[in-house]
């Protein structure tokens, strides 16, 4: 009761409130009395490919491409995005970065067109029947028209109207507050198209089907209230008139006073049912729809006292600051401060080649008088003003303290993500303290500290695995050593289980005197090559040896039945050649001895098991005996094809102390070291080159001089290291 | 007598029922892990970098609960140390490090690929396999996922590592506070 | 054309406040009928505890600020340091020597003030410190009040100013000292003349009703909150209508407390300090209302006859419990706080 009587004490037509606010100046008369006005034509267009928010559109032109008026140059990306067209007909003359308006000011990706003059425009598809549509296709529209939110924040609306499964809403709002001071763009809008507005909403009722709609517009526009009213006077949808209060135009705000509504905390909206569009953003839809009109033009205010025609202007989008202002009869010498959007929230402009954009409602080019310099900051007196109109009911004082003292979490926990930077705190603060500065300082540290806590995160999640997988492959190994040795065991024992074989022993023999002829014969040929005087015995015992291997194999064939023989042992070879020389032969004949006695050893291996098939598959056949001897011989021949692999191990190993005891390095150092004689050349070859042209004759004199050592270097260090490798016989495979 | 008998064996009881008690509680709410270690894990940076004379974070954090001295995190800055004395309820420390100026920034590895001469080194050294590459092929960075802890830069045979600092966003300065004005008087380029 | 630099600066770009320092001046010209009273009831001592009391405060915040390294003109044109000084010297009996309150106001600015940060970190009302501290040690001295409406003479002020041998106050007792000596004595309290003005205890009513002026013009100039001064006064009303109707003999009615003593002064000057008071809405009511109660206790129950300081200086120390217990809830964390 008591709050009916209060809401009726404030002419208010909501029974809901928000908290706090505050009553700055208006100053919308400059403004609001001369009717819209055609924006300057612009000689040159800057597009910002990111005039929204979300993520930037993807250029579909290219430089020196003609483009007409209206046509998409590029596309929506992801989903929080929307497209761009061109403003006018003209030339794309540059993609690239140009400054861009904003409160990170800097350059951005921008399409830069020049206009041809001609204004032509490209083909429109309208959709005057747009209730056949389907609402997937009205958003898609939406989306390739361009529109996003014109209030201030430029929210895409194609993503705002895009409803998830099963989402539903109960209300949609039209937010026609326009409750900062100076900015009567939507005003005047409403006074001279309230009819297409009308449009516009009943396009978003019939995407959204919500079941009621509200209009919330401030009491200080009489006009705009008047003409809506007309427009809507069929429809159903319900004005409601707020008592003017800043910040009443806030999306979260405006649905407080007119639902009761608070939306939680890092949620949307919609995800509560509710949808809240700009009137600007119902025309700009209902042009794209009916008309097929994309977005390229919008409402700008231009006021100030530093200009002579204040108003409001249907500026093109991309048309440069300077023009518009211009346009609008600029006092320069008058000028101090010029400011994008209102008074509250709006940004200061450096650079007055930057374009208007959506989200440009406003410019205010102000003078001395109207907007000082801000005063010097001064102590919090702890006042507590500022809790009093803080329309988010936060304790900015607090988070001023936190902020200033780089307690973010302390901040976060005094609900800093909540502050929509209305700004209500800062100017009712009588210490003039820049809260908001102090706040986006602190949320932008938070987002940073955020950032570094994912990736903190992901950084501890790949250690781990690679822990783990290093964990892993350890015990793999383990295991595959231990199963070896285990089978290793078994066959060892198995073999000294069975009684000897002969012919094992016989196959034994012929390789190795295979080996040492071959051994033998190596030497010859080196002795011969040398000159060597023992040449001629050398080759003597090389023919020795081989006949000694072909009596070996003639009998081999009768090895498994034939008594063993007694085989002269293979005598020591190349008693003249090298140490080195020796070894690299004895490694050479122990390779191809292991790599025999191995194949041996898998050929019988595959005939053992192809015999347990078919024995497997006829029991009756009486083969045993064979099968049983056969796996004797296998387990025969892997045993001297270990007995191979381990010799020519030692042997390796020996080679490789060997060469690290001479050398100091092993292996692995010398090839580094080769490979970095290389960088290292390669490097001061680049240098010589890219120095050709700008360094003096002394110094690339030196450099060539340096050059030269290095090659020499290089060479040595790869000579050294091929040498070792031969040396060693350890052949790289 | 009976009287002695009786407190004996009532003491006795309740001893057995609290017992009893003390085991199921026990059994019932048994903590999994350690949490205080879980959650200064949590704080600690995660570059696994061995500053601290541990090999990771979670060593590192594990010798924390078990009473090593909390400001030898120099990766995560003062703020951690500072975050680690809050959660422990440990006097706040000065950070233990070199001292150097740039120690707060952060970097990344960057290695000059013309140079590498692929010997597969950092990889092995990589605590959190931020660098891909092969055997005697060119390894590059991953630079979202580098945590900057340079263990790379000293295995690299021909010192083709370099730690960049990272681009990072310029943030919002704090405002310069009691007694500056916000302003700032900006030439304007054009007009 | 020539190139002027623009301004560049963080939102907002307008401010709606007056500055700190136009506060602070707000605040020094509403004590003037305080001021005014006063002398016009007690002479010229008053006039001259000011006068002193706000030099001496001025001089130990520029040795401070000097001392702490910080820029003199920003901290002393904000007059924070002048308003503790006019606030204390308005506290001090008339005929004060000059040595006490150069004690009093030094001690509050450099101890209960600079020492704790300055401006704005000050955990204690610094004034209500100074005259805590006086208080104390000096309590012949600080309840050495004249009898209203027999002003001394200049000469007589000036001597008792600077304590010149053979200068004395005759003391008379204020109304709340009267009422406290004969409570529950009906005829007696019935014959003393101070209780019995036209609202409440004589002359004292006319000082309270002139700080009540300078007060209401405050709060409609929306300089102060009206929370903490409709506080204070409620908290000392309440429990005062109650007790009176219970034993009027024991219990003095609402109108005499209301208008005896430091109340309104309390209520619309000192009480609303804001460095040092809760910084909630909603706390700042339960701050004042618990210094209304306190004091009303304390002027009933307690050993003084006055006890707007203490009670200031108790609820400042209650002042984070209280912020604590009243942040109001955020917008959007309705339902999750719930």
């Amino acid at each position: 009761m008591i709050r009916h009587l209060w809401t009726r004490a404030r002419r208010s037509e909501s029974e809901y409130d928000f908290p706090g606010g505050v009553h700055p100046p208006a100053h919308k008369a400059r403004s609001n009395a001369a009717p819209i006005r055609v924006g300057p034509p612009p000689d040159r267009l800057v597009l910002p490919l990111n005039m929204h928010l979300g993520a930037p559109a993807r250029p579909r032109v290219t430089v020196g491409e003609r483009v007409l008026k209206g046509q998409r140059i590029a596309d929506a990306q992801g989903t929080v995005s929307t497209s761009v067209h061109a403003s006018t007909s003209g030339t794309v003359v540059a993609i690239g970065p140009h400054p861009v308006p904003g409160t990170a000011a800097g350059d951005a990706l921008c399409i830069v067109i020049d206009s041809d003059g001609e204004d032509r425009w490209g083909p429109l598809e309208p959709w005057p029947d747009y209730r056949r549509a389907a609402p997937t296709e009205l958003v898609q529209r939406l989306r390739q028209a361009g529109i996003a939110g014109l209030g201030g924040a430029g929210f895409p609306s194609a993503a705002k109207t895009r409803l998830g499964e099963g989402q539903r809403v109960h209300t949609l709002i039209i937010n026609a507050a326009e409750c900062e001071p100076y900015i009567t763009a939507d005003d005047r809008l409403m006074r001279e198209r309230a009819g297409q507005i009308a449009i516009g909403i009943d396009i978003l009722q019939h995407l959204l089907n919500p079941s009621r709609t509200l209009i919330g517009i401030e009491d200080d526009k009489p006009e705009a209230i008047d003409a809506l009213r007309a427009a809507m006077s069929e429809r159903d949808c319900e004005l409601r008139v707020v008592p003017t209060r800043y910040p009443s135009g806030g999306e979260k705000q405006l649905i407080q006073l007119l639902t009761g509504l608070e939306i939680a905390s890092g949620t949307l909206p919609s995800q509560a049912g509710v949808v809240c569009q700009n009137v600007a953003t119902a025309y700009a839809i209902k042009r794209a729809v009916i008309d097929g009109e994309p977005l390229i033009s919008r409402i700008t205010t231009v006021t100030g006292d530093a200009v002579a025609r204040p108003g409001n202007y249907e500026v093109l989008l991309g048309t440069p600051v300077e023009q518009l202002l211009q346009h609008a009869g600029l006092d320069r010498h008058r000028l101090v401060r010029l400011l994008m959007g209102g008074p509250m929230m709006g940004f200061t402009l450096s650079d007055t080649s930057v374009p208007v954009v959506k989200i440009s409602n406003c410019l205010i080019a102000a003078d001395a008088r109207e907007l000082p310099e801000p005063p010097p900051e001064q102590a919090c007196i702890r006042c507590g003003d500022c809790a009093t109109v803080c329309p988010a009911s936060l304790l900015p004082q607090q988070l001023y303290w936190h902020a200033r003292c780089d307690q973010f979490e302390r901040a976060r926990q005094n609900d800093l993500i909540d502050c929509i930077e209305c700004g209500a705190c800062a100017y009712v603060c009588p210490s003039h303290i820049p809260l908001v500065h102090y706040y986006r300082y602190a949320k932008q540290a938070l987002r940073a500290h955020d950032d570094e806590q994912i990736k903190a995160d992901r950084a501890r999640l790949r250690f781990e695995a690679r822990q783990a997988r290093l964990e892993r492959e350890q015990a793999e190994k383990e295991q595959r050593r231990r199963a070896r040795l285990e089978a290793n065991r078994d066959r060892a024992a198995a073999t000294s289980a069975a009684p000897d074989h002969h012919g094992g022993n016989q196959k034994k023999q012929l390789g190795r005197a295979i080996t040492a002829y071959k051994a033998a014969q190596r030497a010859a040929a080196t002795a011969e090559a040398q000159g060597a005087a023992n040449a001629v015995e050398l080759r003597q015992r090389a023919s020795d040896l081989k006949q000694q291997a072909d009596r070996l194999q003639g009998r081999a064939p009768q090895a498994d039945t034939a008594p063993s023989g007694v085989v002269a042992a293979a005598p020591k070879a190349t008693p003249t050649a090298t140490a080195s020389d020796q070894r690299e032969r004895r490694l050479k004949a122990l390779k191809s001895a292991y790599g025999r006695a191995h194949k041996q050893y898998k050929q019988a291996h595959a005939a053992l098991q192809r015999a347990q098939r078919a024995q497997a598959e006829h029991p009756q056949s009486n083969d045993h005996n064979d099968v049983a001897g056969m796996e004797q011989r296998v387990a025969q021949l892997k045993a001297r094809a270990d007995q191979e692999r381990a010799a020519l191990d030692t042997l390796m190993e020996q080679a490789k102390s060997d060469l690290q005891q001479r050398a100091g390095k092993d292996l692995k150092t010398l090839k580094v070291e080769a490979a970095r004689a290389e960088v290292a050349l390669r490097r001061h070859a680049e240098r010589l080159r890219a120095g050709r042209d700008s360094a003096d004759t002394d110094t690339l004199r030196r450099w060539d001089a340096e050059l030269k050592q290095l090659e020499r270097e290089a060479h040595r260090s790869r000579e050294a290291l091929t040498q070792a490798v031969r040396a060693q016989g350890l052949v790289e495979d | 007598m009976t009287a002695v008998l009786i407190a004996v064996l009532v003491l006795l009881a309740l001893a057995a029922l609290f017992g009893a008690l003390l085991g199921y509680a026990s059994d019932k709410f048994r903590v999994e892990g350690d949490p205080v270690v879980e959650r200064i894990d949590a704080l600690l940076p995660q570059t696994q970098c061995g500053q601290c004379g541990h090999p990771g974070c979670r060593p590192y954090a594990e010798a924390v609960a078990a009473g090593e001295i909390h400001n030898r995190c120099p990766p995560g800055g003062q703020s951690t140390a500072d975050a680690l004395a809050e959660l422990l309820g440990r006097e706040p420390l000065a950070l233990d490090d070199d001292g150097s100026a740039d120690a707060g920034e952060k970097k990344v590895a960057f290695i000059r690929e013309a140079e590498c001469i692929g010997c597969t080194k950092c990889i092995q050294a990589c605590p959190v396999d931020a660098i891909v590459g092969a055997a005697r092929l060119m390894h590059t960075v991953i630079e979202d996922e580098c945590t900057g802890c340079d263990l790379c830069v000293e295995p690299c045979p021909v010192d083709c590592i370099d730690m960049l600092p990272l681009g990072e966003r310029s943030p919002a300065g704090q405002p310069d506070g009691i007694g500056h004005s916000p302003a700032q008087r900006l030439a304007v380029t054009n007009l | 054309m020539a190139r002027k630099p623009l301004i560049n600066a963080p939102a907002p770009h307008t401010a709606g406040a007056l500055g700190t320092a136009a506060v602070m001046r707000q605040v020094l010209y509403t004590t003037l009928p305080g001021l005014a009273t006063l002398v016009w009831l007690f002479g010229a001592g008053p006039l001259l505890n000011v006068l002193w009391a706000a030099l001496v405060a001025l001089a130990a915040e520029a040795l401070m600020l000097r001392l702490r390294g910080r820029p003199l003109a920003l901290h002393l044109s904000d007059g924070s340091a002048l308003v503790t000084g006019v606030l204390l010297g308005l506290s001090l009996p008339p005929g004060s020597p000059w040595w006490l309150i150069l004690i009093g106001s030094g001690f509050a600015i450099m101890v209960a003030k600079q020492l704790y940060g300055g401006l704005g970190m000050n955990p204690f009302n610094p004034a209500m410190v100074g005259y805590v501290v006086l208080l104390v040690s000096f309590p012949l001295a600080m309840t050495r009040w004249a009898e209203p409406g027999q002003p001394f003479s200049l000469s007589h002020s000036l001597s008792l100013f600077l304590d010149l041998p053979g200068a004395d106050g005759f003391s008379g007792a204020t109304p709340l000292d009267t009422f406290r000596t004969w409570v529950g004595n009906a005829p007696l309290l019935a014959e003393q003349p101070i209780l019995h003005g036209h609202v409440a205890g004589a002359g004292w009513e006319w000082v309270n009703l002139a700080f009540l002026a300078g007060g209401l013009y405050l709060l409609a100039r929306r300089v102060i909150g009206w929370r903490i001064p409709v506080g204070v006064l409620l908290g000392l009303a309440a429990p005062a209508v109650v007790a009176n109707l219970v034993d009027p003999l024991r219990f003095a009615g609402p109108l005499f407390h209301l208008f005896s003593g430091a109340t309104m002064l309390g209520a619309f000057f000192i009480a609303t300090d804001p460095v040092s008071a809760s910084t909630t809405p909603r706390g700042r009511l339960i701050y004042a209302l618990l210094i209304g109660v306190l004091v009303w206790v304390i002027r009933s129950f307690g050993g003084y006859p006055d006890a707007l300081a203490f009670a200031v200086l108790l609820l400042n120390l209650a002042v984070p419990f209280i912020d604590y217990y009243t942040r109001p809830t955020a917008y959007g964390h309705r339902s999750k706080r719930q």
